[in-house]
Parts: structure tokens; sequence; C-alpha cells
């Protein structure tokens, strides 16, 4: 093993992990607050109505950047999961139990303000459409992953079941990405993508983006301190959990 | 500033209720999982001190008796 190798595997380590973690939550908090301000004042404040929508639109400020994170937290469950799986790191499990709550916040927030949404513009609170359906099925896999965790006492084999059941549901995530361009569908297309310009105004494009930045950073402060607990609770049987928790008395 | 009154800014054109439910119920949730976390953990805590605050009076009643005898609880 050369050394690069045995530095990576230092910082896994739930113990090593553990202060460099509480050291950066703070941070990510000032962060969410700042973009979070940011973004709301220019969705909210700035940003002109939608010519076709009026003021409803605004909802777009939290139900993107809510339904953005509801699949990319999923991505990032999945791929702890499957290094927990590859490498059996004690880390991984905890980080992909650590981001599932938050996951299944951000799916159901989605699915809420789509509601809200929907009803003022389409007449309805929810259809069986392609788009809204496989977020429905995004929640369920949030839920169903932290139950099976859940249902299961010995940790190392919760993480083995849920890491196989989070890569299974991997398959979800492209559905839904892709799924207004596959089927024709109520929802409409995305507004914003990698391959051309947004088809929005710029202070719009703005007020989402810092919104989304926003939940970024709200979602990694959560996720560290969620993390942060499910490290003291199963590592309580070692030294450093017992030297953290007695010394300070 | 876009609005030209506060009652207009709470109106939204007619989807006050929408926006506001949206923007209600994510700021619901993304203040009470903070705050759950920090309820949890703070439990947590407390009862990790006291287990481990237990095993160490548990030992030195160990040492304390004979070798032969333990005090049976």
């Amino acid at each position: 093993m050369n050394n690069r190798l045995i530095n990576w595997f230092k910082y896994a380590s739930p113990q090593s992990f553990y202060p460099i973690a509480g050291k950066m939550i703070p941070w990510f908090w000032a962060l969410a607050a700042v973009f979070g301000v940011a973004g709301l004042y220019i969705g909210f404040g700035v940003a002109p109505t939608d010519a076709q929508q009026g003021e409803g639109y605004r909802i777009i400020f939290l139900h993107v950047p809510a339904a953005w994170m509801s699949m990319f937290i999923y991505l990032v469950m999945a791929f702890w999961a499957a290094l927990g799986l590859a490498f059996n790191t004690r880390l991984s499990g905890m980080m992909a139990s650590a981001l599932a709550p938050t996951g299944a916040v951000f799916a159901f927030l989605a699915l809420w303000t789509g509601a809200l949404w929907g009803k003022p513009m389409w007449g309805a609170w929810w259809v069986w459409d392609a788009r809204l359906t496989s977020e429905l099925i995004l929640l369920f896999l949030y839920i169903g992953f932290i139950a099976l965790q859940s249902a299961i006492d010995d940790p190392r084999r919760a993480d083995k079941a849920g890491a196989i059941l989070a890569l299974v549901g991997v398959v979800n995530i492209p559905i839904i990405y892709f799924s207004v361009k596959w089927w024709n569908t109520l929802h409409q297309g995305s507004s914003v993508s990698l391959t051309k310009s947004p088809s929005m105004a710029m202070t719009m494009l703005w007020g989402m983006l810092l919104c989304a930045l926003a939940f970024w950073m709200y979602s990694i402060a959560v996720a560290l301190m969620r993390a942060r607990s499910i490290m003291l609770e199963r590592e309580r049987h070692t030294e450093w959990v017992r030297a953290l928790l007695t010394d300070k008395e | 500033m876009y609005w030209n009154s506060f009652s207009d800014f709470l109106a939204m054109g007619n989807h006050g209720v929408y926006v506001w439910g949206s923007v209600g119920v994510t700021a619901l949730l993304m203040l009470l999982e903070p705050i759950l976390l920090i309820q949890g953990r703070k439990s947590l805590i407390a009862r990790l001190r006291r287990q481990f605050r237990a095993e160490k009076s548990d030992r030195s009643a160990d040492r304390g008796t004979s070798s032969n005898t333990r005090s049976g609880n």
C-alpha cells in the first residue's frame, strides 16, 4: 500500500471525521443563510411577474431547488452505499443513513410545492403523470431505505441491505430527470438544462440558483449533523467516543 | 423592490394561498429538521454519559470488593 491510500482511509474513519465535520457545520449554516436570504430576496422581491403564470410561478424558487436536491441527495446516498459495499468502510454506511431523511424531506417538499403549483396552473393538485409519479416513487424509495435500515438491528447488515436498495433505486433518477422528454406530460420541460441556455429571465434564474445553493448548504449541514450523531451512537463502544464524552465533565 | 404594497406582496396576484402554503411548509420542515437533530443529539449524549458513568462506578465498585465476592444487584 502506498502512503496516499493510507492517508485517504485515515479521513474515512469516524474518529477523524467527527471533529472535522463539527468544525464545518457552522460554515455550511452560514452559507445556507446567506444564499437563502439572497435567493428569497431576488425571488420574492426583485424578480418580475411571469407573463403566463402571474405571481404563482414564484413557487419555482422553492420547488425546483427541492426537486433537484431530492434527486441529487439520492445519487450521493447511492454513491456512499456503493463505496460501503466495495470497501466495507464504516463511514460510508453512516453517511448514506445520514442523507436519507434529508432526501425524503426534499422529495416531500418537491411534491408538496408541486401540488400547490399544479392546482392554480393545471387545475389539479395531482395527476398520475410520469414526472410526478416517478418523484413519488423517489419519496417511497427514501422511506423504504429508512424503514429497511431501522428494521435490521445489526448496523453493518442494515448498511448492506440499505445499500442494495439504494443502488437498485438509482434507476429511478434518470427516469425522473428525462420523464418530461420521454413521455407526454403535463409537467413543463426543464427551465434550466446543461445543453442549452436557460429559458427564463436572468433575475428569475439567479433567484432560483441562489435558493438551490442555499438548499445545498442546508443539506450538507444537516447531513453532517445527523452523521455525527450516528457516529456517536454506533461507535459508543470505542475508546474515542468514551474519551470524548467523559473528558468534558 | 418589485411590489407596490405589503398587501400586494401577501396577495401574490390571487395566488397567495398556494405561494405561502409552499413557503410555509418548506420553512417549517427546514426548521424542524435541525431542531429535532439538535434535540436528538443532546439526549443521545446524555444517555451515553449516563451509561459511561454507570460502567465506571461498576468498575470501581468491583475493585473495592474482594475478588471472590461481588455484591449482587
